[in-house]
């Protein structure tokens, strides 16, 4: 881990073009900055033990970044830092244009999903102290980036509400059950697991499946179908629904059983156990013996 | 989402080595599949142009299945298979056929396993005893396909 011989830096040197954009009033703060990057970031400069990530950097908008790359920073350690503290740090300290999105920090809001070292991680749950270095941090593969680690995640999205992903009744319940729909508790229980998707998209971003077929469901999507279709509270007119809508071509049947997406899954969800459930629904349903 | 923007290191094939065990299982199948295709109509190819029943002249010292010494008159399928037979290239290729065919069964019995929804969490295990059971049965395999030719 120590760094003691001084790393050229590849990110920027004060006469990079990127300086001499557009967006003015940000520049000239980062161009003024540029000189302290320089010796901030290099290790012998910094105290105590430093780790490197290496950061992908990519902006259509700016010229300098059109050609995509990956930028070196040196991060100060402390114990217990993540992932995003790490990039959060390089922004603050170094580069204010790195951009990402994060909001939450402790793996509920599923903003932070990016490619650590290889594997789809939520960054505000992956231990810098468990990565080997250098730390390389990418976008998620197989989606659009935007700029930097921001991907575009609208196909994601569309997925996900394809399966309509929200509670539905036939018709309106009794009055006295107006108040309070209960669950049992081994519904719960059966359900319980696939609740805890939190839209990340690392699952939908593994997969060797949804990567080369665009309208694949993806596992995501697919657990939330589960979700529902397993919930006791919805009329079974609403799973057949459901099913109706994950057995089509390219729903639960694309799914290969790589298990790619239940290793990546940030929240632990068993998504290929799920998928395979629903295939079994699906044949059970359209299998008659008469 | 395969409007992926060109990422060059980042894509598929390039990043092999991130792969895990259910991936390297899917490749596995898919490739010894092919592999038992290809087998399967070349064994079909081989047998359908061998059973005429056609005698031919052979000598019988080239080869393993035919009795006696000097020039003789065997069938045709019986100096075809002889004539494969005694080559060590034919020998090791199926040596490679029981690999490939075992790790096909192995690995299909885990998919069904997988689909039956038993023991979905040990299918890396699955993947590594399929691999491990493979590779004995292909090393104790050996001396008997290669028996005859150099061994």
């Amino acid at each position: 881990m120590s760094t003691q011989q001084p790393e050229p830096e590849s990110q920027e040197a004060p006469t990079d073009p990127e300086f001499q954009g557009a967006e003015s009033s940000v520049d000239e703060a980062e161009r003024s900055g540029g000189d302290i990057d320089q010796t901030a970031a290099d290790p012998t400069d910094l105290e105590g033990e430093t780790v490197l990530i290496k950061v992908f950097r990519y902006d259509p908008e700016v010229e300098a970044k059109q050609e995509p790359r990956f930028d070196d920073f040196h991060v100060p350690f402390t114990k217990g830092m993540t992932a995003l503290d790490a990039v959060i740090y390089a922004r603050d300290q170094y580069d204010s244009s790195l951009t990402f999105r994060h909001s939450c920090r402790q793996a509920v809001c599923g903003s932070d999903a990016f490619f650590i070292n290889g594997k789809q991680r939520l960054a505000c749950k992956t231990q810098i102290a468990e990565l080997e270095q250098p730390i390389r941090i990418e976008p998620l593969p197989h989606q659009e980036v935007v700029k930097d680690l921001v991907v575009d995640m609208d196909h994601f999205y569309d997925q996900m509400h394809a399966v309509e992903p929200y509670f539905q009744n036939e018709e309106t319940p009794a009055i006295e059950d107006l108040e309070e729909q209960r669950q049992s508790r081994e519904n719960r229980e059966k359900i319980k697991m696939s609740t805890r998707c939190i839209w990340c998209g690392a699952c939908m971003s593994s997969c060797n499946i949804a990567a080369g077929d665009n309208e694949y469901l993806g596992p995501a999507a697919i657990n939330k179908a589960y979700r529902f279709a397993m919930d006791d509270r919805e009329p079974e007119e609403i799973k057949e629904h459901r099913l109706r809508i994950v057995e089509q071509e390219h729903g639960v049947w694309r799914c290969q059983t790589q298990f790619s997406c239940t290793e990546v899954c940030p929240k632990d969800i068993p998504l290929t156990e799920h998928i395979q459930e629903l295939k079994r629904e699906a044949v059970k349903k359209n299998l008659k013996f008469w | 989402m395969s409007q992926s923007y060109n990422r060059g290191l980042v894509e598929d094939f390039s990043r092999w080595k991130e792969f895990s065990a259910g991936m390297w299982a899917w490749i596995f199948h898919k490739f010894t599949g092919w592999m038992l295709i290809g087998y399967l109509f070349t064994h079909i190819a081989v047998l359908s142009t061998a059973t005429s029943g056609e005698m031919v002249e052979v000598n019988a010292a080239d080869l393993p299945n035919v009795e006696g010494t000097g020039m003789t008159e065997v069938p045709l399928y019986d100096a075809t298979l002889g004539g494969l037979e005694s080559l060590l290239i034919i020998r090791i290729l199926e040596v490679g056929l029981l690999a490939v065919a075992v790790f096909h069964i192995l690995n299909g019995i885990r998919l069904l396993m997988v689909d039956l929804g038993i023991g979905l969490e040990a299918q890396d295990k699955s993947f590594y005893a399929s691999l491990i059971l493979t590779g004995i049965i292909t090393v104790a395999s050996v001396p008997t396909f290669l028996a005859g030719v150099g061994f």
